[in-house]
């Protein structure tokens, strides 16, 4: 029987697409720049028939690619031309919920903001918060290693997950971790995070849960520079306090998301958000000494959100930036640097002069705690070259973070459109290493391939380094 | 036993290269772990020590992975800052390389996490002699291969561990610390299972066997006695305040209380399983992170009855046999493989 055949023993009408127009949705993640057609979609809806999917892929040598809700911004989802796409938001159960454990067991399609929705009433909610978090699934946050405004304090996904059912690119099945926060042997559900789907599918996922912090004090200063933003944030680590989430916003993207959402955000160079959260007599003393440090920054105006309401329109607009510089721009890229946080400024003013340079225009947000840049790249893809433009403006910008001692990428993955820069990051054996462990555990290099490590299969990338592994194979 | 010393990358090559079958050792206080067996060479690393990078405004470092973690926390303190998982056996001579390849957290882990939500990034002898890097020093970072999560609790067995990058945090201004004591063990559990569910922001929650809790507040002075009276309400106890708690602490991550006992055990516990840990013949002992983390100290029945009992745990001191159960075959044999074709390293 031929791979397509067997498919259709598997999933029945309806859960598996072959049809032009049922595939197109899925040609692409929310990177749209690149798009490649799948041979087939299949929607499994219980773990079983996942791994069947990926024994059968095993067994023919078809390629696979999991696929969540697709937000990936780096291609990570883009399937494999002629391919099988895995699409597993049909498989979002919350399979057990344990306060007492602080637990919550969980399907691979889960949204992320379920958990907490479902936690709350037992007042615990689930940390790693993507602004994507209404619609990305647990499954590529574990792939992807995600993140959010709260990584300085609470750490990524990885640091949630204390273990994992993954089926392996050869259709084992396997249990990583386990139900306590601590584990003895090697921390193999720790590695499997972050490995974008390269080294198998989550089939199942545990996630520790926090209690919900008591109270918060939130606060919005302005600044005349971006510069200065930038330094306050210096002066709020010095003084020794640990903020949950510090975030900066520039002109431009001050002024989409006031245009989208009137968050009623005064129109200055930089705005800088402060969160503090915790007790409450705690946040109370953090809260005094967070006053005198914003009053010796040289803020121009301090907002302190009196209510839950106050608070949730000071971060509407942060959460919001991202969609809002759409009415910018027809088409845009969300780069995703990280660098020392005390090289902000320097990054900054960098990433200024390139976009000069390059004549496009950059609106920056970011997650200034973390040193986590997000430069939107402004373009407009139907004036000829300018996507090439944009492309080569965001490389210049992620070899600059690297250069400045940061990472390629804080929470939107490498995927396909940054693998060609992996070598500005890594030497030639960081990447064959990680080469041999995705041969070690997927022979036939099907589990997402061409993806991640920029030797493995075909690249899609246009532009960017490509750098040859084979002597090393030698 | 044949030993080597390397104190530098460079010996770390050439001592993976000429030995076929390698035993690396930090400080050596987890003996079990670090002792040569038959047919290995022990690599003393106690000489690959030192900070390379420490940038306190980052709340970030990286040392040499021979590092005496008494001399990290030493340069932290002077900075206000320490390692907020708070590793065990310091004051025995504990390494940053030993801890990590060990998995180690201490009692403050409840507060932050584990060691494994701290370390960012490694540099490492593979088994066939090539140094390999694995994260970055950058508290936020998803590019590549995670390898650096990898090392933790590996036993040394993807390779030995050169240098490591970790994140750190302020040390809190002041501490108090508050026993309470139960009548009986379910209370204490129930005590302890209420605690973890509410937002006070303990940087330790122990159980002491049979009916005692512990608990550790740290933050503003001005605001640590509010703190500290709202936890007696919750408790509807007064129990004993230890207001200078320091020392306490430091003997408890030293696992003091472990002292008599010929082995010791880690083992991640949980609430439900804590009564059927009380139920095995286990000698003096500690949950720490609200229940989560088990350190015993045991009599060789003890370890038979958690071996009997399928109980997952890892041997510190006094035993051969340390880790149970073995890692997954499908997922541990093709990455130890990749990285230690020859087999010179521990485990598997
Ligand atoms: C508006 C917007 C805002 C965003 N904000 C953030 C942010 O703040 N922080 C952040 O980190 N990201 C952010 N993202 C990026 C994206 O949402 C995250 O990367 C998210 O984790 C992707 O989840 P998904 O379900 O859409 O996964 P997909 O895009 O479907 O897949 C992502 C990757 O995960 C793999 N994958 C999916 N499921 C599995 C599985 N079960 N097993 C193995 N591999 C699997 C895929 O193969 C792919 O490599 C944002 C995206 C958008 C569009
Ligand atoms: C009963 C007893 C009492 C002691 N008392 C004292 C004392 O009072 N004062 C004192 O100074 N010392 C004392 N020691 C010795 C001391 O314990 C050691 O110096 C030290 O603790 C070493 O611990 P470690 O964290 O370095 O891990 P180790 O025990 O050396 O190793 C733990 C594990 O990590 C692995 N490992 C270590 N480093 C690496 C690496 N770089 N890469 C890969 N794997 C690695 C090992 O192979 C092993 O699996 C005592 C020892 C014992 C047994």
């Amino acid at each position: 029987m031929g791979f397509l055949e067997e498919l259709r023993a598997l999933f029945p009408p309806g859960r598996l697409l072959t049809k032009e127009a049922e595939l197109a949705p899925y040609e692409s993640d929310a990177l749209t720049a690149y798009r490649k057609r799948p041979l087939a979609v299949v929607l499994p809806e219980r773990k079983e028939e996942v791994v069947e999917a990926v024994r059968l892929c095993y067994r023919h040598g078809v390629p696979f690619v999991a696929r969540g809700s697709g937000t990936s911004l780096s291609g990570g989802s883009l399937p494999v031309e002629g391919g099988l796409v895995l699409a597993l938001n049909r498989m979002n159960r919350i399979l057990r919920l344990d306060p007492k454990a602080r637990i919550a067991v969980v399907e691979p399609g889960v949204v992320n903001l379920e958990v907490s929705r479902r936690a709350a009433p037992f007042g615990l909610y689930y940390a790693p918060d993507p602004s994507s978090q209404p619609i990305s699934t647990l499954g590529g946050n574990v792939a992807f290693n995600s993140g959010g405004a709260h990584c300085l304090k609470y750490g990524m996904t990885a640091n949630h997950v204390l273990a994992l059912e993954v089926v392996t690119p050869k259709g084992e099945v396997v249990h990583l971790g386990g139900q306590s926060l601590e584990g003895v042997g090697p921390d193999l559900h720790g590695f499997f995070v972050g490995t974008e789907g390269l080294l198998g599918v989550a089939l199942e996922i545990t996630l520790r849960l926090l209690p919900k912090p008591e109270a918060y004090h939130t606060l919005l200063a302005a600044y005349e520079s971006l510069e200065a933003a930038g330094n306050a944030v210096s002066q709020v680590i010095q003084s020794g306090l640990l903020p949950g989430a510090m975030e900066i916003m520039d002109r431009l993207s001050i002024e989409a998301a006031e245009a989208a959402v009137k968050a009623g955000y005064p129109q200055v160079e930089a705005l800088l958000i402060v969160e503090l959260e915790g007790p409450k007599e705690e946040v109370e003393e953090e809260a005094k000494l967070l006053a005198r440090v914003m009053g010796e920054s040289g803020a121009t105006e301090v907002r302190i959100a009196q209510s839950e309401g106050e608070r949730q329109a000071i971060w509407k607009g942060r959460k919001a930036a991202f969609s809002a510089v759409g009415r910018l721009s027809p088409d845009y890229i969300v780069q995703d640097g990280v660098v020392p946080r005390s090289r902000l400024g320097e990054a900054l003013r960098e990433i200024g002069r390139l976009s000069q340079a390059y004549g496009l225009r950059v609106a920056n947000v970011f997650h200034a705690g973390d040193g986590n840049l997000h430069p939107l790249v402004l373009y407009d893809g139907k004036k000829p070259g300018e996507l090439e433009r944009a492309e080569a403006l965001a490389g210049e910008i992620l070899k600059l973070c690297v250069r400045l001692g940061g990472s390629l990428t804080g929470e939107h993955g490498i995927g396909v459109e940054k693998k060609g820069y992996m070598a500005e990051m890594f030497a030639p054996e960081d990447l064959l290493a990680m080469e041999r462990v995705k041969e070690a555990l997927d022979p036939k290099g099907l589990a997402n391939r061409g993806k991640v490590l920029p030797g493995y299969g075909q690249s899609p990338h246009q532009g960017g380094l490509k750098t040859d592994l084979g002597e090393l194979y030698a | 036993m044949p030993e080597i010393f390397a104190s530098s990358l460079e010996e770390v090559r050439e001592a993976v290269r000429t030995h076929p079958r390698l035993r690396p050792k930090g400080g050596g206080s987890k003996p079990a772990l670090s002792s040569p067996q038959e047919g290995e060479t022990l690599l003393n690393l106690s000489g690959l020590k030192g900070i390379l990078e420490y940038a306190p405004e980052e709340f970030v470092f990286t040392a040499y992975a021979g590092t005496p973690l008494k001399e990290i926390e030493a340069t932290l303190r002077t900075h206000g800052q320490y390692l907020p998982f708070h590793p065990p056996l310091v004051e025995q001579g504990a390494t940053l390389g030993g801890t990590v390849a060990a998995g180690l957290s201490g009692p403050m882990r409840e507060r932050f996490g584990g060691l494994r939500d701290f370390i960012l990034g490694v540099r490492f002898v593979d088994g066939e002699g090539r140094v390999v890097r694995g994260g970055g020093k950058v508290v936020k970072n998803a590019a590549g291969f995670p390898f650096h999560r990898l090392m933790v609790g590996s036993l040394g067995a993807f390779g030995v561990m050169v240098e490591l990058s970790f994140k750190v945090f302020p040390y809190p201004r002041a501490t108090r610390t508050l026993r309470v004591g139960f009548s009986k063990p379910e209370e204490a559990l129930a005590a302890l299972e209420g605690l973890r569910t509410l937002p006070l922001d303990l940087l330790a929650l122990d159980l002491v066997p049979p009916t005692t809790l512990e608990m550790r507040i740290g933050g503003f002075p001005e605001s640590l006695g509010r703190r500290l009276k709202r936890l007696q309400d919750v408790l509807k106890r007064e129990g004993e305040v230890l207001a200078e708690d320091e020392a306490h602490w430091e003997r408890v991550r030293d696992l003091a209380f472990l002292q008599e006992s010929p082995i010791w055990v880690k083992v991640p516990s949980r609430l439900d399983l804590i009564p059927t840990l009380e139920s095995l013949p286990l000698g003096p002992r500690r949950y720490m992170a609200g229940g989560d983390l088990l350190y015993a100290g045991l009599e060789p029945h003890g370890l038979k009855a958690l071996r009997d009992g399928g109980i997952p745990h890892l041997v510190l001191r006094g035993a051969q046999e340390v880790l149970f159960p073995s890692p997954p075959e499908a997922f541990f044999a093709p990455i130890k493989r990749a990285l230690d074709p020859k087999g010179r390293f521990p485990l598997g």
